[in-house]
């Protein structure tokens, strides 16, 4: 018999009960809520259910929070204050561990898990947000699901799932300078397409990806589901037991040693089987930056612009010229010559402090000539900036520097592009309209936005670090 | 949850890849609850209307010859990105119980299901084809029956779809998921109890 995979082992210690169409009960150790998860208490409360293990369920605003005023009172719409205000009170009345506006521990779901040690190899965890695909960077199997999800976890701890196939994607060899894991991702997407990763588990692996730190992995599999995939899984190794070391929710002591243990024999088996596998050379891959509506519509910040008439498939030949048309652009340009109105540093995918480090890097001794904000992901990471400096050197540069939140990367608190403004954005996700009606983006790394953020316009930030 | 069991009705050919739920529904709606009024107008409404509000003759929900319209015929990956629910909502508000697409982001496939509202799969070429039925002739309609797990298309081809028994019972009897959990509380109990002692660093 052929070894497991990771997934399978995370998996099977999870079935509660497996009925004879395949359909399987699972067990969620854990579940992270935000202020978006209103509609799930909502569908809780109005079906008179109570939440089955509360102190299994944390809770945080991010969508709905401003970043430019600790008021909440100050956001103009009355129904997202109300909103922000609902998370507060469904901790209080369902006992959920809660991290309320004004906590230092609030920020975006995403970075607040691994940070406090929510996250932790092994575990079932679940959230009412699609990117919940990033904590799977520890080792645990964690996906996103709908507001019915969130009210049937709440009210049962357990969630029926189909299993899914497994897929593997290795990046074997060393990254260039300038290319980090946002721009691994986005080669990886462009590469398997936005379905891609449709009804697959995918573990990343190989030596690229095993020399990430667990930040870099955090943003990799953030944008797992931008490839089709709910789960996106990187085996625990070293460097996630040292990341998760003293982390506050963390285990302790003797359960720690246990811990470890556990840990140690989640990896894949050598011997174990992938239904597909995906190679990708990490020397391939360059600074990348998305043109179209979707995020595999992206190039190497070095490459001309694809040509719609040289795709076969008429569907996807409409889709491409559909998307030139939306964004402004010509096929065969260089992204180079593209001026940006905005730059956004900030969201699940990019608001760690590595992420601020990288961008703080760029826009040292450089002045912005657009609006940049930088929105850190929690309130802890925007201290930890704050006690390097980095606040001072983005402040400096002409960048604004903003309060924990999920801000612009789909604009909920207001933070908004105008109509026909482009982003050189962080964020993970390119459609039309979602950084605002009308909004145009162009998903980069950190380093890269900054880059956009000092020129004005998309630039190589390898020729820019040479300067 | 409201019960599917068959329907016969005008489609709507989506031809859109990579349809993403912020298409289906802007970010800003999502503060408002199908209770709240409205829903009816979020549905695609960036593709919908101008920014005077006006209706936009091209785009083809908003044609009359589609008018009563319960299901419609989209492209790869329908419903990919965000995991909001209101998507299904706006359809819902809209009358539309069921979408057919060659592929479907993974959580709107769920949410759908979780609201009488039935995702079907079928091949890619099929699905092109009666796409291009639906914008020939006009008033085209499209049957589904979900006992028998098959759709007759515009031209009078029959065709099967999978769908798991489980979804497929409680999709025909309207059932509340979370009683039909409850129905494992002993397994439940009888879980915990062994997962402490295999995560008991936890």
């Amino acid at each position: 018999m052929a070894g497991q995979t990771l997934f399978d082992k995370v998996w099977e210690h999870h079935v509660i009960t497996e009925r004879d169409d395949g359909q399987t009960l699972l067990y969620v150790d854990r579940h992270l809520c935000h202020d978006g998860s209103f509609n799930g208490f909502k569908r809780l409360r109005a079906a008179g259910r109570n939440v089955r293990r509360p102190q299994q369920t944390y809770a945080t605003p991010d969508h709905y929070t401003p970043t430019h005023t600790s008021s909440i009172d100050a956001l103009e719409d009355p129904r997202a204050r109300e909103i922000v205000r609902a998370i507060d009170v469904n901790a209080a009345d369902f006992g959920m561990h809660i991290f309320p506006w004004g906590d230092p521990r609030q920020g975006i779901a995403h970075v607040v898990g691994p940070e406090q040690g929510i996250t932790l190899p092994g575990l079932v965890m679940v959230c009412g947000d699609s990117h919940t695909s990033t904590h799977g960077a520890l080792g645990c199997l964690a996906f996103g699901i709908g507001a019915s999800e969130v009210a049937h976890v709440l009210a049962t701890q357990s969630l029926w799932q189909k299993r899914p196939q497994r897929m593997r994607i290795t990046v074997d060899g060393e990254l260039g300078f300038g290319v980090t894991a946002k721009d691994i991702i986005l080669a990886i997407i462009r590469k398997i397409g936005a379905a891609g990763g449709t009804g697959y588990a995918i573990e990343y692996a190989g030596s690229a990806i095993r020399g990430l730190s667990i930040e870099a992995r955090l943003t990799l599999c953030n944008m797992t589901i931008e490839a089709g995939s709910r789960t996106g899984m990187v085996a625990p190794d070293e460097t996630t037991i040292s990341y998760m070391r003293g982390r506050p929710y963390a285990p302790s002591g003797e359960k720690w040693e246990q811990a470890l243990a556990f840990w140690r024999s989640l990896p894949s088996d050598s011997d174990a089987v992938f239904d597909r596998e995906v190679y990708l050379d990490a020397a391939d891959i360059a600074p990348m930056i998305t043109w179209g509506n979707s995020p595999e519509d992206a190039v190497r910040v070095n490459e001309a612009l694809p040509d719609p008439q040289l795709e076969s498939d008429p569907d996807r030949r409409a889709a491409m010229a559909a998307a030139f048309k939306y964004m402004d652009l010509q096929p065969g340009m260089s992204m180079q010559d593209v001026g940006v109105d905005k730059v956004f540093i900030g969201a699940c995918t990019n608001s760690r402090i590595e992420d601020l480090r990288a961008a703080a890097a760029v826009a040292q001794g450089r002045q912005a000539v657009v609006p940049t904000l930088v929105v850190p992901g929690s309130g802890l990471v925007k201290a930890q900036a704050e006690a390097e400096g980095l606040d001072q050197i983005f402040i400096d540069a002409g960048f604004e520097w903003r309060l924990p939140g999920c801000s612009m990367c789909v604009g909920m608190n207001g933070d908004l592009l105008q109509a026909g403004e482009r982003s050189a954005s962080t964020s993970n996700r390119n459609f039309k309209g979602r950084q605002g009606l009308g909004s145009r983006t162009h998903l980069v790394s950190p380093a890269m936005a900054a880059a956009a953020a000092v020129a004005g316009r998309f630039t190589d930030v390898r020729t820019l670090a040479k300067d | 949850m409201e019960s599917f069991t068959r329907i016969e009705a005008v489609a709507v050919p989506i031809d859109i890849i990579n349809c993403d739920t912020d298409q289906i529904i802007p970010a800003r709606f999502l503060r408002h609850l199908p209770d709240d009024g409205g829903y009816e107008n979020y549905l695609f409404h960036d593709l919908r209307f101008s920014k005077d509000g006006a209706a936009v003759p091209e785009f083809v929900f908003n044609q009359a010859r589609y008018a009563g319209a319960r299901i419609f015929v989209a492209d790869l990956n329908w419903g990919c990105g965000s995991s909001r629910e209101n998507a299904v909502y706006a359809l819902v508000a809209n009358n539309i119980t069921c979408v057919i697409a060659p592929s479907f982001g993974d959580i709107h496939f769920s949410n759908c299901m979780k609201h009488g509202v039935l995702p079907v799969v079928l091949p890619r070429a099929v699905c092109d084809a009666m796409r291009a039925d639906l914008h020939r002739t006009e008033g085209a309609t499209i049957a589904v029956d979900l006992a028998a797990q098959t759709v007759v298309g515009p031209d009078g081809t029959e065709h099967s779809f999978e769908i798991g028994a489980f979804d497929k019972h409680r999709m025909l009897n309207g059932l509340d998921e979370i009683a039909m959990t409850r129905e494992y509380d002993t397994e439940f109990d009888a879980f915990e109890r062994k997962h402490a002692q295999a995560y008991n660093w936890l």
